[in-house]
């Protein structure tokens, strides 16, 4: 089926590629834009692609230089979880890479949140084990983790009443403690925060009362306040329009860009993370089955491995990245 | 949304230029602005604490103890013997006539301490279970603590146990039922709503047992029973201020320590680990003392109904904020277990009706009214 489909597939001239990327785009890093035409016709199909067959080496490309002399703070070794009797995720390896942005990709069930949870020690592993700076992190003390890694989960729930700012406040918890519960240090941070987001003026609103968009926002605000230089995002853009959607992932764009955070989500938009990641992880049954730049990852074969897709895959005309463009079922 | 500044052409940095770990300067597309007042509240600083308060809940709190305290002098005064409240105020200092002394500090007095005590003892185990429950329907009630008590009270009066082994039977029900209702309960940890899903079931159970007792009693004992069943002070004695003041002491500082963890829990399980909470560990503590303060009441004055349940959202109402506020929530306990006594010794001019009788009368409504007002001011 997938053969098939490549036979239709146009040839793609790379020259329109725009030199520029569109002032509203995120920046993406040289290295981002592909140097070779981004689809993958059946004359590409001759040279395997490594990242398919194996998983490729972590960042090998695109980030030279980022983290070349130190190993990663974040390390998966040979996970196995899941919840009662069920095994969602075994012999799985990752290395997080310092300072970039990682997109988990793959289909409904394949493992990603489970993933996630277990790198932000909420699940813990039945084998294996998640290193942060070489230590063991379900052997670390939770609140020492919690001003390292910081954690989004898909629907967070707040408190009934709980204003924008009270919440943001309480990002600030594992830097307290019962004698110390608010310091000015605690206060600078948390109005810069809600200004970082662009929530000062929602920051007594209760939370319940934002819309979608504006509660992500307040989520990530809190996220922020808690310092961590590692940011696990599981579907930040879930339940959002597409603006808003770009709206959330243009923040984190800028967590990385201007904070220099390490970022780990979880996305559903193939897209997106081919715009946003520098990293992509894509995952099946539990296991990781490529990963790389989006351009290496997002394969014609892939798409069909991994997601029982048959799909283009052009250059995105805004960025350059791929674009993935799902064909039709009958086609 | 504030724009990042994209300067069209310069190339944007390659992060690996950027050493890890070294916290970028916030960016000039950053205003630093005036700081963000904690929503609603100051910042105190006593010795080595710092935190925030708010001025709503001082006042609050501040009204509720003055009031508790008048309506505690007044109700000592009243009586077949009455005492004018100035008289028991110099009573209580130490001054004062034999006779009035006697009425006052052996008679009156202990009643009152039982109602305060009690009052706030249920409050702050109310807002400690509906907290860390994440439900505003929880009270000690539905970790099987009351029927737990009651059942244990109940079995010793119908079969002709003294008096005197009442409370106890009531605090070892209590205390079973409650690490019952936790073992059932656990499922590689402890979760809030199937907890209370638990309680709620072993506490049909045990009303089932009560009925059975209450059925085959003789009608004297039933009559004693049920009045225990209602929640009473009337007849408390020193014996029970002790260790009923005891308790208190230990588990009120206890609930106040859990405060701050109480916060971080409000969110769900993922989020509050994320925020560094041990949870299991946090929640066995805050169950632990929810469920001791009130076992300490139930021994001390019977199941008095709806303080735990209604007292926290009345105080979380008055106050503000997302959670029963603890300080005010045992202040206001107080307040209505001593002003119900006082109405439930008054309203009848022949007899007294139980105490737990007209904390439901009292809290219910004025629940209900706060609820639409409320509803009302936001919808507005």
């Amino acid at each position: 089926m997938t053969a098939a489909n490549d036979e239709h597939l146009p040839a793609q001239p790379t020259e329109h590629l725009p030199a520029q990327p569109a002032e509203h785009l995120p920046a993406q890093p040289a290295a981002h834009l592909p140097a070779q035409p981004a689809v993958r016709s059946a004359t590409v199909q001759a040279s395997p692609e490594p990242a398919i067959s194996a998983p490729a080496p972590a960042l090998a490309l695109g980030r030279a230089g980022a983290a070349e002399s130190r190993e990663p703070r974040l390390r998966a070794r040979g996970l196995r979880l899941g919840y009662g009797e069920d095994i969602v995720v075994d012999g799985l390896d990752l290395d997080i890479p310092d300072g970039a942005i990682t997109a988990v990709v793959g289909p409904n069930g394949c493992g990603k949140s489970t993933l996630l949870r277990a790198l932000g020690r909420l699940l813990r592993p039945r084998d294996g084990e998640v290193l942060l700076d070489g230590q063991r992190i379900d052997k670390m003390p939770t609140r020492e983790v919690a001003r390292i890694i910081g954690m989004l989960p898909q629907s967070p729930v707040a408190p009934d009443g709980l204003t924008v700012a009270d919440l943001v406040m309480r990002g600030r918890h594992p830097h307290q403690n019962w004698f110390r519960q608010w310091s000015p240090t605690d206060q600078s941070i948390v109005t810069e925060a809600l200004e970082w987001t662009d929530m000062r003026e929602l920051a007594e609103r209760p939370v319940d009362a934002l819309s979608g968009g504006q509660r992500q926002r307040a989520w990530i605000s809190m996220a922020l306040a808690q310092g961590t230089e590692v940011l696990l995002l599981d579907e930040p853009t879930t339940y959002l329009d597409l603006s808003h959607q770009i709206d959330v992932l243009d923040l984190v764009d800028r967590l990385h860009r201007e904070r220099d955070r390490t970022i780990v989500m979880v996305l559903h938009d193939l897209n997106l993370a081919a715009r946003y990641a520098h990293h992509v992880v894509a995952m099946k049954d539990g296991r990781i089955v490529a990963q790389g730049t989006a351009e290496s990852v997002f394969t014609v074969e892939l798409l069909a491995d991994v997601f029982g897709l048959a799909a283009l895959v052009v250059p995105d005309p805004a960025t350059g990245t791929p674009l993935v463009v799902p064909l039709p079922r009958s086609s | 949304m504030t724009k990042a500044p994209a300067t069209p052409g310069a190339p944007v940095a390659p992060a690996g230029s950027v050493t890890p770990g070294v916290p970028v300067a916030p960016t000039g597309s950053v205003t630093p602005g005036v700081p963000v007042a904690p929503a609603g509240r100051r910042v105190v600083q006593a010795g080595p604490f710092s935190g925030t308060v708010s001025p709503r809940a001082v006042a609050v709190g501040a009204a509720g103890l003055v009031a508790a305290l008048a309506i505690a002098v007044f109700s000592i005064g009243h009586g077949s013997f009455t005492i004018a409240p100035g008289d028991v105020v110099q009573v209580l200092f130490g001054g004062g006539t034999p006779a009035q002394k006697l009425i006052v500090l052996d008679l009156r007095l202990p009643r009152i301490l039982v109602a305060l005590l009690v009052g706030a003892a249920l409050a702050v185990s109310g807002a400690l279970t509906q907290t860390f429950a994440r439900n505003p329907l929880a009270s000690p009630d539905v970790l099987g603590v009351t029927h737990g008590a009651s059942l244990g009270a109940v079995a010793v009066i119908v079969l002709g146990y003294s008096s005197s082994a009442v409370p106890f039977a009531a605090l070892a029900g209590a205390l079973v039922t409650a690490v019952l209702v936790y073992v059932l309960a656990w499922r590689r940890g402890i979760d809030g709503f199937r907890l209370v899903l638990v309680g709620i079931g072993v506490g049909e159970i045990l009303t089932a047992g009560i009925s059975w007792f209450l059925v085959r009693a003789e009608i004297v004992d039933a009559t004693r029973a049920t009045i225990w069943l209602n929640g009473s002070v009337a007849g408390a004695e020193w014996a029970q201020v002790r260790p009923l003041s005891l308790a208190l002491v230990v588990l009120l500082p206890l609930a106040a320590a859990t405060a701050f963890t109480l916060q971080a829990m409000q969110f769900d399980d993922d989020v509050a680990q994320a925020l560094g909470i041990r949870l299991q560990l946090a929640r066995l503590a805050v169950v632990l003392t929810a469920v001791a303060l009130a076992a300490a009441a139930v021994a001390a004055a019977g199941p008095i109904e709806f303080v735990a349940f209604v007292v926290p959202q009345i105080a979380l109402r008055l106050c503000g904020g997302s959670r029963p506020p603890l300080v005010v929530s045992a202040i206001l306990g107080a307040l209505l277990v001593v002003a119900a006594d006082l109405a439930a010794r008054t309203v009848l001019p022949d007899r007294e009706l139980p105490v737990g009788l007209v904390t439901a009368i009292v809290g219910a409504p004025y629940l209900l009214w706060l609820l639409v007002r409320v509803n009302r001011r936001v919808s507005a």
